[in-house]
């Protein structure tokens, strides 16, 4: 395919019809709209299930009953539907049922505003609804990451019955870049588990309630040991500039690529400074983070929240190397010279010891 | 004369239900299955359940069944139907789940006039969680969140919500019964006939409201129980058909 131009909201909605989404339902909220809006024009003329809820609680809910029947379904959101959500997705979790919830972040808590923020990152990696959960987290930093992890988001989906976040921010949404997309999927895989009507067999149900403690407690390390199989084989990250740095910054999304700018600008003056990238938060690439902090013993954390990634980090490093955070809240978007300065202010600091 | 009445096809056989004594419960459930087996609906038929007194209908319903957090019925019901228009979709739920927590998941599935068919328990309590006020609850009712009875003043007056989304274009049928009697029972199942057959023809959202007797949490005796849906619950519901715009669809 062609290299286009294009938004990441509607890379989101045409990278999901590529992957097979068949039905998406949502609700307004900036700064996302377009994806919703992509989605009324592209899934109706495909002939697919678009509806626009009254209400985020009702699109999830949607969701629930398409993926029950076996669809690839999607719903999307910026923070404060996410928060309506998140009942639903602890049902997915329970049911275990496979669905995708785009997140494009705003600035919070509450309404909070409509810019480019990441304070979401607890709430999508900790579970964000009630119970003893977690669902995937996969963080785009370009739109063609976008087109790429919407379509390895639904394959996770359905390969572990999971829902699945895609966590991005109004930036990721908002900003035109070129972008491939991958082949069209044609074939969808079976689910021998989803409910079609009991036909001539026997009838079956989908239920999240278990009255037995035990046998509550079975299902939950059931869960358990899926979601180890997804730490070990679906993390991902990416490294930058690592091999020789001796300072090291940790950033995701949005965050990252600014980074990416400032390590460029502060290598010209000899700096050795490197980039680790979590591409996944859940699973967040822990046993990576703690292999570097054996050598490397300056760590930066850049986000745009008061310090949330900042703690997975910390677990990881074990209190192995210094960690420096540096946060822009609220829906302030860092400059690549903001980053220069800090990453260089921290460097002095290694070099003299 | 020997008596017809065999077990229903998509009834689960020698399952005791966790019902109280005179719950109207299973009575409406024997009746869903026999309307599914009679207009052979079972084998593509999926129920949503509520959280509820009736959340554990999948033990006893031998047909597919999905639960559904509180009052979300009808949002899944259109993810079910919308993604597999073939199936035989209907949610069943009570008065708090349908027209308190749910009341926005109702009006605008019926609105939308989604194809699907509603089975809506009213017994004017909260069942399952030990008999509090419900938005259905009866002025001057007796519950354990109005242990003075309700007073509209203070609780508000009981919600009518069928007759509201009666009104809707998108709503092809709707019709309050009560199972309150032997002839109450006949015509519930009549009811719920004619709803499962507004959704085969395909002409949108249908409803039927099931006054249900509730004596646990009533405090009265099944006899009794049965008598106050007749007499005095009958007065602020009252019986009939609510809407039929079948016959003026296409």
């Amino acid at each position: 395919m062609n290299k286009i131009f294009m938004s990441g909201n509607h890379t989101f909605g045409e990278a999901a019809i590529r992957a097979g989404c068949q039905c998406y339902f949502g609700y307004p909220i900036t700064p996302q709209n377009e994806l919703g809006e992509y989605m009324a024009d592209h899934m109706r003329r495909e002939n697919r299930v678009f509806i626009q809820s009254e209400s985020e609680t009702a699109a999830i809910n949607m969701v629930i009953g398409a993926a029950a029947t076996g669809a690839r379904a999607m719903t999307s959101s910026s923070s404060p539907g996410i928060s309506l959500k998140q009942e639903g997705i602890s049902f997915l979790a329970g049911f275990e049922l496979p669905a995708v919830i785009v997140n494009v972040m705003r600035g919070g808590p509450g309404l909070g505003n409509i810019a480019p923020a990441q304070g979401d990152y607890f709430q999508a990696t900790r579970g964000g609804g009630h119970g003893d959960y977690r669902t995937p987290v996969f963080a785009p930093a370009s739109v063609q990451e976008i087109a790429d992890l919407t379509y390895n988001a639904f394959e996770v989906a359905d390969r572990y019955r999971t829902p699945v976040m895609m966590l991005s921010d109004g930036m990721m949404g908002q900003m035109k870049e070129p972008v491939v997309f991958p082949e069209k999927i044609e074939k969808l895989p079976e689910k021998e588990w989803a409910l079609k009507g009991r036909g001539d067999g026997p009838s079956r149900y989908l239920c999240s309630l278990i009255l037995d403690a035990l046998e509550m407690e079975r299902h939950n390390w059931k869960l358990v040991r899926k979601y180890n199989e997804i730490e070990k084989n679906e993390m991902r990250y990416e490294e930058y500039m690592i091999d020789d740095a001796e300072i090291v910054v940790i950033a995701y999304g949005t965050t990252a690529r600014i980074a990416k700018g400032a390590i460029k600008r502060v290598r010209k003056d000899g700096v050795r400074a490197g980039l680790l990238r979590p591409i996944t938060l859940w699973p967040f690439p822990r046993r990576v983070l703690a292999d570097l902090a054996g050598r490397v013993k300056q760590f930066i954390v850049f986000e745009m929240s008061t310090g949330q990634m900042l703690e997975d980090v910390q677990i990881a490093i074990e209190g192995n190397a210094d960690i420096t955070f540096h946060g822009r809240p609220g829906g302030v978007v860092p400059t690549p010279i903001e980053f220069a300065r800090i990453i260089f202010r921290e460097y002095q600091k290694v070099v003299k010891k | 004369m020997k008596l017809k009445n065999p077990w229903p096809k998509y009834y689960k056989k020698g399952v005791v239900t966790h019902y109280c004594p005179g719950c109207g419960h299973g009575i409406v459930h024997r009746l869903v299955a026999e309307v599914l087996e009679e207009m052979d609906l079972g084998k593509r038929a999926i129920c949503v359940n509520p959280a509820g007194c009736a959340v554990l209908a999948y033990l006893y319903f031998d047909f597919d069944v999905i639960e559904s957090a509180h009052g979300r019925g009808t949002a899944i019901a259109t993810g079910v139907k919308r993604s597999r228009p073939d199936l035989f979709v209907f949610t069943y739920q009570g008065d708090g789940d349908l027209s308190a927590i749910g009341t926005a998941e109702t009006i605008h599935s019926a609105n939308r006039g989604e194809n699907i068919s509603v089975i809506f328990i009213n017994n004017a309590v909260y069942g399952m969680t030990g008999g509090q006020l419900a938005p259905t609850t009866l002025i001057d009712m007796k519950t354990t969140t109005t242990p003075l009875g309700r007073d509209p003043k203070y609780d508000g007056y009981p919600v009518h919500i069928t007759d509201i989304v009666a009104r809707f274009p998108g709503v092809a049928y709707a019709e309050r019964v009560a199972v309150d009697s032997p002839a109450g029972i006949r015509k519930t199942k009549k009811a719920i006939a004619a709803a499962f057959q507004t959704q085969v023809d395909g002409l949108g959202y249908s409803i039927i409201e099931v006054l249900s007797p509730c004596p646990t949490n009533w405090k009265m005796t099944p006899v009794d129980s049965f008598k106050w849906v007749a007499e005095t619950m009958t007065t602020e519901f009252p019986l009939g058909v609510l809407t039929d715009k079948r016959s003026k669809k296409e």
